[in-house]
């Protein structure tokens, strides 16, 4: 069973696809992990209401881009909400109840989920039909859309966190919370807005994600794994590493499913990440030793 | 001079244990299957105390523990013929103990969050290689297989019914619990306490920590199996469902609700929440619903309302139902 | 006239340790105050409960006739509380011009106004504006004591809490921390200074509280006290 050059470049194509949104998914959680050490474990979960707030936006308006802004939106608003009522409390225990805290948070909307929209995957909607002919394959625009539009997110939040005063402000408390406050930068406000803007991203992700799966209530386990893959790998809080861990661990995917079936794939990421905590565990693609 | 353990607790003991004996003859099948069933998972809540309530280690893996002594239990009364109840519990520990080699050798090089993203990768391994290893495994659907006699060989034969069946269950659990019970309250023990308290303090009087870690992982893992053993004892039935991670946050959920460092807590802690699972999907029908107005509700899954109850334990009760009487329970 | 700040009795502990036993001080509007005394007797602590950062088990701390104990530290700077700590804590990873505008970016500041400030700055420390582009972990010591202080001046603080400027630095820089000090007097700021350095001490301020144990044992105007003073030697042992 030949690899032939034409299957290579569409799985690296397919791979770059999927790590950009993985990238997405990943930075909010090490944007989360940077600023107040906490593992997100529901970072899924908001992937997964946000593509369910974009269907219902979607079946209501008819527009691709209203769904994604209302997803990231009411995300955004929610995230914040379940951060005051069961993570700020938590804060300064210890960091394994935060664990336990977000996992039992993943339960709980997993479940709510399927019990509110039901077990049958929904779907949204391509926003671009129209494919181009990449060798002996119709490959659809979207895919590159998206990629791009993941992309671009990723940089719109680069550019907030390198220039602008809030950006300042999340990376100081990111590098030293104490003297934040020292500086009268309002912490806990920054903290609250970290994981908002975390929650939004991992939404957007799961609207983007959406056409090229169904909407259903455990769509974001896979994602979470995965992202905890990434974000070890790329270092912890290290936003630069994890884009590029993302795209490393997907492209890995994508060329081992040429040999071995596509959930077996994973493996190879799971190897990846283990070697990468016994050798490099500060993370493969991170600068410096924290 | 430890002062020992009040007549009290021996007395309690003894209660609970004899009234867990006598209820399969009085109780409905439905009811005494999940007697059974509370001691499995209890069993399971307690290996992994062994883990977080003890040693200061969250942990993930208890789901590939539990599957592979599942598995291994299968795998020895699929190729044993007729199926050898001993062999099987071999088997099991054996599966059992070659993963916890594996995560205690992780345990020593990582702390913390990295280990407890370890494990659960660990266990999302072991799924996935179960799920797709369809000709050993039997992939999606899990293997079926009889249950042996409870049997030595030689000497007697004789096929368990469900309430000797849940007699050896029930041996087997309170037999663990004293030993685990005694280890945890021996020098050993002590010391595990000491590295969940402060590990560097530990380490900086002298403690090989890394020796102590290894064991604590070994011997969870093993009576982790013990209970995956117990359970395809019970059911006949091996799946790779149970092998997913989230069965191992479900029994960190029962440590939490039941109590960390109690032993007996968790047990409870399997109970309660496995009672709320059975009450909830009764009550949250629209029959009892309807009347009360709350009819939108049905069909919701029991996790919601317990997932939420844990939450706020871990907020407001962070040691749990039964940790009040940690210090009592652990004379 | 009511002092810029006064700090009543205010007690704090550290887990069981209680460091704190009953600290009282005050300090005018543009004052120069002193803190002497050895390690762990509890200097730093004292400076972290004005600045909002510990908050006192008892006692009263008033700033510009407010209470501040169990407010945020955040509203305390911006009351008007400039705090630079023992071991300068620069963020590393910021340039140093985005270590300035920690401190300078605030509501209700114009354009204008920041311009101006970062330009004064820039002229006092022009060590700072040669590597304004430069990550803060990057700069020496002295650098990053001289970024420490005037990042702490971009909140156009009331009062400079400076908790052992000199410790580390070579003898030139600690000449330059004193004329540091002259310039924020000049300024109409008031100074609370922390420090190991009598000499520098006494020539820099008004008054000296010397500590002792979480107390203060001995109040005196600088004026009545020298270098090698029996008293001195008693609480410091130099």
């Amino acid at each position: 069973m030949g690899v032939s050059f034409a299957h290579f470049v569409i799985q690296t194509l397919n791979g770059i696809v999927s790590g950009m949104i993985l990238a997405l998914v990943a930075s909010g959680l090490t944007l989360i992990f940077g600023i107040m050490d906490v593992v997100n474990f529901a970072h899924g979960e908001f992937l997964m209401l946000g593509a369910y707030v974009g269907v219902i936006t979607l079946a209501a308006t008819g527009s691709f881009w209203l769904a994604l802004i209302a997803a990231a939106g009411v995300i955004a608003v929610f995230g914040a909400l379940v951060y005051l009522t069961t993570l700020r409390p938590l804060l300064g225990r210890d960091p394994l109840t935060t664990i336990l805290a977000t996992f039992g948070i993943s339960l709980v909307l997993q479940n709510y989920a399927l019990w509110q929209f039901g077990p049958v995957a929904r779907k949204i909607e391509e926003p671009f039909a129209g494919q181009f002919t990449l060798f002996y394959l119709d490959y659809p625009w979207y895919r590159l859309i998206i990629a791009g539009l993941a992309g671009a997110i990723i940089g719109a939040l680069w550019l907030f966190l390198k220039f602008g005063t809030y950006g300042i402000w999340i990376r100081a408390t990111t590098q030293d919370r104490v003297m934040a406050q020292a500086m009268g930068i309002p912490v806990p406000w920054v903290l609250t807005g970290v994981f908002a803007i975390g929650s939004a991203m991992a939404a957007a992700s799961g609207v983007l994600f959406a056409p090229l799966v169904g909407v259903d209530h455990a769509m974001g386990v896979d994602w979470i794994l995965r992202a905890f893959i990434v974000v070890v790998v790329g270092g912890m809080g290290n936003l630069g590493g994890s884009i590029a861990a993302a795209i490393f661990i997907s492209l890995l995917d994508a060329y081992s499913s040429l040999w071995v079936s596509p959930s077996q794939s994973i493996i190879v990421s799971f190897v990846v990440l283990i070697l990468t905590l016994l050798f490099r565990p500060t993370g493969l693609f991170a600068p410096t030793p924290k | 001079m430890r002062p020992r353990q009040p007549v009290v607790f021996w007395i309690g003991f003894g209660l609970i244990v004899a009234l867990l004996a006598v209820a399969p003859l009085v109780l409905p099948v439905f009811w005494r299957r999940l007697l059974t069933e509370i001691l499995i998972w209890g069993l399971l809540a307690m290996s992994s105390d062994l883990l977080i309530g003890y040693t200061g280690m969250v942990s993930f893996g208890h789901s590939a523990f539990f599957g592979l002594g599942m598995y291994g239990a299968a795998a020895a009364l699929l190729s044993s013929n007729p199926p050898n109840l001993w062999l099987a519990l071999a088997a099991g520990l054996i599966a059992a103990a070659v993963v916890a080699a594996f995560v205690a050798y992780f345990s020593t090089r990582l702390r913390d969050i990295y280990f407890a993203i370890t494990t659960l990768i660990f266990s999302q391994i072991f799924y996935v290689i179960i799920f797709t290893w369809t000709s050993v495994t039997g992939g999606e659907n899990g293997i079926t297989f009889d249950r042996p006699p409870l049997a030595i060989p030689g000497l007697f034969s004789q096929p368990f019914t469900a309430t000797t069946l849940h007699w050896f269950v029930l041996a087997v659990v309170t037999g663990s619990y004293l030993i685990l019970r005694r280890i945890t309250q021996s020098p050993f023990g002590m010391v595990l306490q000491s590295i969940r308290e402060n590990e560097r303090r530990t380490r900086a009087v002298g403690y090989a920590v890394e020796r102590y870690k290894i064991v604590s992982v070994m011997l969870s893992g093993l009576f982790a199996g013990l209970a995956g053993v117990l359970y395809a004892l019970q059911n006949q039935f091996a799946a790779p469902d149970f092998v997913f991670f989230v069965v191992s946050g479900e029994t960190v959920i029962y440590n939490v609700i039941g109590g960390i460092g109690t032993l007996v807590g968790p047990l409870a802690g399997a109970g309660f929440f496995l009672l709320l699972r059975e009450g909830f999907s009764r009550l949250f029908t629209v029959k009892y619903l309807a009347p009360v107005g709350l009819g939108g509700l049905a069909g919701m899954s029991y996790l919601v309302p317990v997932g939420l109850i844990f939450i706020a334990m871990v907020i407001f009760l962070p040691q749990g139902l039964l940790g009040f009487a940690r210090r009592w329970l652990n004379r | 006239m009511e002092p810029l700040l006064a700090v009543e009795d205010i007690h704090s502990y550290y887990g069981k340790s209680h460091i704190l036993h009953g600290i009282s001080i005050e300090v005018g509007r543009g004052e120069v105050v002193g803190l002497l005394g050895r390690n762990g007797v509890g200097k730093s602590t004292t400076l972290k409960a004005i600045a909002g950062l510990v908050h006192p088990n008892a006692g009263r701390v008033l700033f510009d006739g407010q209470p501040t104990i169990g407010l945020p530290a955040h509203r305390v700077a911006r009351l008007g509380v400039g705090y630079v700590p023992e071991d300068r804590r620069i963020f590393p990873l910021l340039t140093v011009t985005e270590n300035l505008r920690t401190g300078l970016d605030r509501h209700g500041v114009s354009k204008a106004k920041k311009e101006e400030l970062l330009d004064k700055v820039y002229q006092f420390f022009p060590v700072l504006a040669e590597r304004r582009r430069q990550p803060g972990g990057t700069l020496s010591g002295g650098e990053q004591q001289m970024l420490a202080i005037a990042r702490a001046m971009m909140l156009e603080p009331k009062i400079m809490l400076l908790d052992e400027p000199t410790e580390g630095l070579m003898p030139r820089m600690v000449s330059q921390i004193s004329e540091i000090i002259d310039v924020l007097h000049r300024d109409h700021v008031a100074v609370l200074l922390v420090e190991q350095n009598v000499p520098l001490t006494l020539s820099a301020c008004q008054r000296i509280y010397i500590i002792e144990k979480g107390v203060v044992r001995h109040h005196a105007p600088a004026a009545e006290l020298r270098v090698g003073d029996p008293i001195i030697h008693q609480y410091l042992g130099v």
